[in-house]
C-alpha cells in the first residue's frame, strides 16, 4: 500500500486537533503572556515527540498479526467515536464545536486568573493552560501517528503527515492571529472517523485470521461503504428533525468537546 | 490511588468515549471472526464490518433516543 493515505489521513486528523491546540494557545498567548505560553507549549511537544519516539519503535517490534489485531480493535473503536460524534452533531443532536466561542471561554478564564512565578516561567497559568491544551490535543494524534505508522511500518510517513499539518495550522493561525473559526471541523472530523474505522476494521479483521478479498484493494471498497452507511444513519437521523420545523433548538447530548 | 484513578478515567475515556457498548461489539466481532476462521475455517471477513454497522447504528440510536432535536 502507498504511504500517500497514510500521510493524508493523518494530516487530516492532526490538522483538526492542531487547529483546537491553536485556540488555547492563541487565547494564553494574546491574553496573558507568549514567552510563558510558548514555554507550555514547547514541553508539551517535547513530551508527545518522546512518546513517539518511545513507542513508535517499541511497537512495531511486535509480530504484525498481532499488532493489527489489537491496532485495528482500537482504531474501530476510536474512528467509530469520532463518527458517533460526528453524526450527532451534523444532525442537531449535539452542539457543533464552535472555535470562536471556545477562544472567548478561555480568554475570559484567562483574563480572571492571577498571575504567578514558577521557577523560569513567569506566567503559571498562560504555561499550564498551553500545556495541557497542545498535550491533550496532541494525544489523539500521537495515537493516530503510531497504530497508522506501526500498521504501515512507516512511522516516519505518519510523523510527515502529522508535522506537516502542526505546520499548516500554526502557519495560518499566525498570519490571521484569531481562532480558526471557519475550519470546517465537523466535516474533517467525518472524515477522518470514516477513514480510522475503515482501517480499523481492515486491520482487524486481518489480525483475527480473515482475508480479504482482493487483499489491500478490498480498502478502496470498504471506505466508501463506510461513507455511505454514515451518511445514511445522517440522513435518517435528520429526516424526523425536517418533520418538526417548530422543534426545540438542539439540545446538547453530552458537553462539546 | 485518586491519581491513579484519574489517570484510568482519562484513558477510558480517550480510548472508549462515551459508548462503551460500542467498544464491546468491536471486541466480541473480532473474537468471534477469529473463532470462524481458526475453528470452523470460515473466512468472515464480512463479519466486522457487519458489526461495526450495527454497533454504530445501536449507539446513534441510543443517544437520540427521547432526544427532540
Amino acid at each position: 500500500m502507498s504511504a500517500l493515505p497514510l500521510i493524508l489521513t493523518v494530516f487530516v486528523a492532526c490538522a483538526v486537533e492542531a487547529v483546537e491546540a491553536l485556540t488555547i494557545v492563541l487565547a494564553a498567548g494574546l491574553t496573558r503572556e507568549w514567552r510563558s505560553t510558548f514555554q507550555g507549549m514547547a514541553v508539551a511537544l517535547a513530551v508527545l515527540a518522546v512518546v513517539v519516539a518511545a513507542l513508535g519503535p517499541t511497537i512495531t517490534l511486535l509480530p504484525l498479526t498481532a499488532l493489527r489485531l489489537v491496532v485495528g480493535a482500537l482504531l474501530a473503536i476510536f474512528g467509530l467515536q469520532w463518527l458517533r460524534k460526528a453524526i450527532l452533531r451534523a444532525t442537531g443532536y449535539k452542539s457543533l464545536h464552535d472555535e470562536a466561542s471556545a477562544y472567548l471561554r478561555e480568554v475570559t478564564a484567562a483574563k480572571a486568573a492571577t498571575a504567578e512565578s514558577r521557577g523560569r516561567v513567569h506566567d503559571w497559568y498562560a504555561f499550564t493552560l498551553s500545556f495541557k491544551g497542545v498535550l491533550l490535543e496532541g494525544l489523539e494524534v500521537v495515537f493516530i501517528v503510531i497504530t497508522f505508522g506501526a500498521n504501515q511500518r512507516d512511522v516516519g510517513a505518519a510523523v510527515i503527515g502529522a508535522a506537516a499539518a502542526v505546520v499548516v495550522v500554526a502557519v495560518t493561525g499566525v498570519a490571521v492571529r484569531a481562532p480558526l473559526a471557519r475550519v470546517p471541523e465537523n466535516a474533517l472530523k467525518f472524515s477522518v472517523g470514516i477513514m480510522l474505522t475503515s482501517f480499523g476494521i481492515f486491520w482487524g479483521a486481518e489480525g483475527a485470521g480473515a482475508s480479504w478479498p482482493g487483499n489491500d484493494a478490498a480498502l478502496l471498497v470498504l471506505v466508501p461503504v463506510v461513507a455511505l452507511v454514515s451518511l445514511g444513519y445522517t440522513v435518517l437521523l435528520r429526516r424526523p428533525r425536517a418533520a418538526r420545523p417548530a422543534a426545540a433548538p438542539a439540545s446538547e447530548e453530552v458537553p462539546s468537546s | 490511588m485518586k491519581r491513579l484513578r484519574s489517570i484510568g478515567a482519562f484513558w477510558y475515556d480517550f480510548v472508549v468515549g462515551d459508548d462503551w457498548r460500542v467498544a464491546v461489539v468491536v471486541v466480541a466481532a473480532l473474537a468471534l471472526t477469529a473463532l470462524l476462521v481458526h475453528a470452523a475455517g470460515v473466512n468472515a471477513w464480512w463479519l466486522v464490518p457487519l458489526c461495526v454497522f450495527a454497533a454504530l447504528g445501536w449507539s446513534l440510536r441510543r443517544a437520540t433516543a427521547g432526544t427532540r432535536p
